[in-house]
């Protein structure tokens, strides 16, 4: 007898997943989303300062679709949704793999409220089908997707659990720190948590509140202190776009990294582009959350490290 | 020296001249954010817990420690009794010091202890070990799927979920870093 009991041990999970996925994508499709395939291996990934592409025979392997999907949407398509890998180097623990599965969509003459109603609709629904009603267990605590879930802004939960202001924060350069120890155990307690308004600096791909400057319209939705998914009011300015890539490429090769050419067709598409708002959830974590999975290892078939 | 990299359950590192283990240990990343290493040691001489965060780029000294080759004799108390193998003498340790490595010393095992000033503040086991199983219910017939799993006590009193199949009496391997079973040994 050689069954490799771990692995099949995973079974109730695997399972779980696959209804998962299966009712995720029939979500988008009745909300009259195009599901999309980009390819998974791309020339020049949007340049980040702390995320790193694997670099695969000259081209590197996506660390998300977000390019290829904001070209489709300068074309003209305007609701299209992706389940895809995505590969991020040397991230690996409790909640990390460096291949993970990403649920990525976009809609335009939208902003990120809009996001955040599709984050409640879409899980209420995958919830369903797992059998999960309106409230999920997560780690000895009720989760209710039923009412509505919390907006709280960035500020307000540096004020409220970091014990310091987010803009001291930032010039102390602790803003990560606190986040990770004191902010986000906090968040997605009793409800789904979305924290908003990210300070300008970390805005990525984001546009800036239009009445507040100093924040970008960026969110990410949490759970039980697990991060699940990074949504944003889409940045359509090209040349503050490139403004952006170039600081954080300069970043990336000051501190050795490997150097990505620029998305050269990306940038002169994204005039094109309509204004629109965008989403990654990692749907790893969204089946942990769901089976009440401590480790990302018991949803996957195999991690790095048994293949 | 070590580096973030390193870091995982169980190493040894020196921080402000003390020895102290690592107990607890993810790699963390807020959104867009830098990656961090959330650790938590325990101080290998007084026992105090440290949470600490570091980045990637940081070092750490390795502890120093001194590895003795000794068996596990018997529990008196709350000490666990070890001898070394060469002098026969004979080190106690507190049920603290031994840790999560209570649930596999069984009389006899050859472990590595560990010195501090001649002081034994812990022990390095081994990948596997084989322990019997004293107590589990039996396998109902026709269970066939292969992926249930069920309590086992084994003979230290350590629970763990094993495989339908494995009956009382059997011999397991257990993985000591992750206290998983992790085969069974035929025979």
């Amino acid at each position: 007898m050689n069954t490799n009991w771990t692995i099949a041990r995973r079974r109730p999970a695997l399972e779980a997943r696959a209804r998962i996925i299966q009712s995720i994508r029939q979500y988008f499709i009745q909300e009259g989303f195009l599901e999309t395939e980009t390819p998974l291996r791309i020339p020049a990934p949007a340049p980040e300062s702390h995320i790193d592409a694997i670099p695969s025979d000259g081209w590197f392997l996506q660390t998300s679709p977000e390019l290829c999907m904001k070209r489709l949407l300068a074309a003209g398509y305007e609701r299209i949704f992706q389940l895809c890998h995505c590969w991020r180097a040397e991230e690996r623990g409790n909640r990390h793999l460096p291949e993970f599965t990403m649920l990525e969509w976009y809609r335009a003459h939208s902003d990120y409220n809009d996001l955040m109603v599709d984050c409640e609709n879409m899980m209420r629904s995958v919830a369903a089908t797992c059998g999960n009603g309106s409230t999920l267990m997560v780690q000895g605590k009720d989760v209710k997707l039923d009412r509505a879930w919390q907006r709280l802004t960035v500020r307000e939960a540096f004020a409220r659990f970091g014990g310091i202001t987010m803009e001291d924060a930032l010039a102390a350069d602790r803003f990560d720190e606190v986040m990770v120890e004191a902010i986000e155990p906090q968040l997605g307690i009793g409800q789904p948590t979305f924290l908003c308004d990210y300070p300008a600096a970390r805005g990525a791909l984001a546009r800036l509140k239009a009445d507040d400057p100093s924040v970008a319209e960026r969110f990410e939705l949490y759970i039980s202190g697990i991060e699940l998914a990074n949504g944003f009011s889409e940045l359509t300015d090209a040349s503050e776009q490139r403004f952006r890539f170039e600081q954080e490429e300069q970043y990336r090769r000051s501190s050795g990294r490997i150097p990505y050419p620029e998305p050269s067709k990306f940038l002169e598409e994204l005039p094109a582009m309509p204004p629109a708002a965008g989403i990654a959830l990692g749907v790893d974590r969204l089946v942990m959350v769901m089976l009440d999975a401590t480790s990302i290892d018991q949803v996957v078939a195999f991690t790095p490290e048994e293949l | 020296m070590y580096t973030v990299a390193d870091l995982k359950k169980g190493l040894k590192i020196t921080l402000d001249g003390y020895p102290y283990i690592v107990i607890a240990f993810d790699f963390t990343k807020p959104g867009k954010g830098q990656a961090l290493y959330r650790t938590k040691m325990r101080n290998m001489i007084n026992g105090t817990i440290l949470d600490r965060t570091y980045r990637s780029g940081e070092t750490f000294e390795q502890a120093s420690l001194e590895d003795r080759k000794m068996q596990f004799l018997y529990k008196e108390d709350d000490h666990f009794v070890f001898m070394d193998n060469q002098t026969f003498e004979q080190y106690r340790m507190s049920e603290d010091a031994v840790g999560d490595s209570k649930n596999y010393l069984i009389d006899n095992l050859p472990v590595d202890v560990l010195l501090f000033s001649e002081k034994a503040i812990g022990v390095d086991l081994p990948n596997f070990v084989n322990l019997r199983v004293t107590e589990t219910s039996p396998w109902a017939k026709g269970d066939t799927s292969g992926s249930d799993s069920k309590p086992a006590t084994v003979e230290t009193g350590y629970v763990l979920r094993v495989p339908p199949f494995i009956e009382e009496g059997e011999l397991i391997v257990i993985d000591t870093r992750t206290g998983e079973y992790s085969t069974r040994v035929k025979g």
